[in-house]
């Protein structure tokens, strides 16, 4: 098992706020990871800085290390955008763009300087294909993307992010939103594409990182508690503050 | 947190207790009918077998109840299978005493206890045994468990010597054949009394350390 992403110490500070306690966790390439924890303990702000997605928030310091494939994702002349690129992000809501399906999903591309018209094409329909969405909107590529169900826009979304070929998908809670077909949809979905995709994801719903996630780490209070297989944490974690927040005897 | 759910298993807990009592009475007067050649016990105890079959029944629906509704994991998870897994043992063991007893119906006032002198030891072990397994069940005494399963390895010592006798007894005296042979049947069923006990100990440690004579099960 190789490591796609490694934290080392990793500490972020919102202004006197320590989010992130001296993280230091593996995530294994073509495998799914879940992050599990109370609300509030730094799971999103984990994955965020997996892409760098604090830079754009003032008073953010980070300190430890990120590496992507070995090398250090804050280090000198690294290309934000390409890392976007390489680790693609999923929302909790879905979001997609106010604009047609096809152009929610040639946006990536086009910003990356694809303007051939069937090259566009082919990538929006792999995408499609490959987020289990083309056969329900096939025939509507060029409607707006807002008429899509709650599944079918976060099946989009991972779509659009599927579209300029990361590396990594990083999901926030991506089925909170949605009903169990459309849940059970996106999880089998995520255990075609760790195949080919390293993926981590941030659920509350311990089933859902039961059923789908290789690894799991819990958070609590910006520190990451435990790691480790998941079948190993949902049967016999070390931690006894894992096992209270897992079997709902937490707090 | 989980008050229910805590309440729901303190309930799986009582209930396993409970039958767990009546199978140890079971095996108690089991014994004490074959020493008295009491046929009137033994039809109790045939009788009050239901008892514990509707006991088994009603833990195994309760504990499917709390993995459908509640979907248990970890700790919670191996408590309720292990229910699951020690109420067919319980009722195993409720079945050879009620089988043994069904033998005891059978006599015709020429069996006296101690004609193969191992048998007495071994229904005493057994007994033994079982009240053993289930206390140490009952308080989650893995130390208590682990005492109690060794007493396996005894009563299949004693098993065999019985074999031993009672091939004796028949080389001796052929028209003692069928007596004997339902001698060797009680210990047998005893032998498969403290299979059971065995297994409840394992149980045990399944719930505690996931695993089951060191094999990780979960
Ligand atoms: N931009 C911000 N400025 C200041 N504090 C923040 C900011 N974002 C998050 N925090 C704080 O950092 C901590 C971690 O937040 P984060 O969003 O990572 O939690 P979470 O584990 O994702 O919770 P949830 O399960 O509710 O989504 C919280 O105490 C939160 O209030
Ligand atoms: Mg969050």
């Amino acid at each position: 098992m190789l490591n796609k992403i490694e934290t080392k110490e990793l500490n972020l500070y919102y202004g006197e706020k320590h989010a992130l306690k001296d993280v230091s966790l593996n995530i294994a390439e073509k495998s799914i990871t879940a992050f599990i924890g109370p609300s509030g303990c730094g799971k999103s702000t984990f994955l965020k800085v997996l892409n760098r997605m604090q830079d754009y928030v003032d008073g953010v310091k980070i300190d430890g290390q990120v590496l992507l494939d070995d090398e250090d994702i804050f280090g000198q002349g690294v290309d934000t955008t390409l890392l976007r690129k390489k680790v693609g992000m999923v929302f909790q809501q879905p979001n997609p763009f106010p604009m047609s399906i096809y152009d929610n999903v040639a946006y990536g591309p086009r910003i990356h300087g694809i303007k051939n018209k069937k090259q566009l094409d082919e990538i929006v329909e792999k995408s499609l294909k490959a987020a289990a969405l083309y056969e329900e909107v096939s025939d509507r590529l060029h409607t707006s993307a807002l008429g899509l169900s709650g599944g079918q826009q976060q099946r989009l979304c991972i779509a659009r992010c599927l579209a300029v070929e990361p590396e990594v998908i990083l999901l926030d809670e991506p089925t909170s939103a949605l009903d169990p077909i459309s849940t059970l949809k996106i999880e089998e979905l995520l255990m075609e594409l760790k195949d080919k995709y390293t993926i981590a994801i941030v659920t509350h719903n311990m089933q859902q990182a039961s059923r789908i996630a290789d690894y799991t780490a819990f958070f609590l209070v910006g520190e990451m508690v435990e790691y480790g297989k998941t079948d190993k944490i949902f049967t016999f974690p070390e931690d006894k503050r894992t096992e209270d927040y897992i079997t709902g005897r937490f707090g | 947190m989980r008050k229910f759910f805590n309440d729901e298993l303190e309930k799986l807990n009582v209930d396993l207790t409970k039958m767990a009592h009546l199978v140890e009475v079971s095996l108690e007067n089991t014994i004490d009918a074959f020493k008295h050649q009491n046929k009137q016990l033994a039809k109790d105890i045939i009788a009050n077998d239901r008892l514990i079959n509707d006991m088994e029944r009603a833990i195994e629906s309760r504990s499917f109840n709390l993995m459908l509704r509640q979907q248990p994991i970890a700790g919670d998870l191996r408590a309720v299978t292990s229910a699951l897994k020690i109420v067919t043992d319980l009722e195993r063991i409720g079945d050879q005493a009620s089988d043994i007893a069904e033998i005891i119906l059978g006599f015709d006032g020429e069996q006296v206890y101690r004609t193969v002198e191992h048998i007495p030891s071994m229904a005493k072990k057994a007994k033994l045994m079982v009240h053993e397994s289930i206390e140490a069940f009952i308080s989650q005494d893995l130390q208590r468990a682990k005492i109690a399963k060794k007493m396996d390895d005894e009563i299949d010592q004693l098993f065999q010597e019985v074999k031993q006798e009672v091939m004796e007894i028949i080389k001796e005296n052929h028209e003692r054949v069928d007596f004997s042979i339902d001698f060797l049947m009680i210990a047998k069923y005893l032998e498969r009394i403290g299979d059971h006990a065995s297994n409840i100990c394992e149980w045990l440690e399944f719930n505690q350390t996931g695993k089951v004579n060191n094999h990780r099960l979960m």
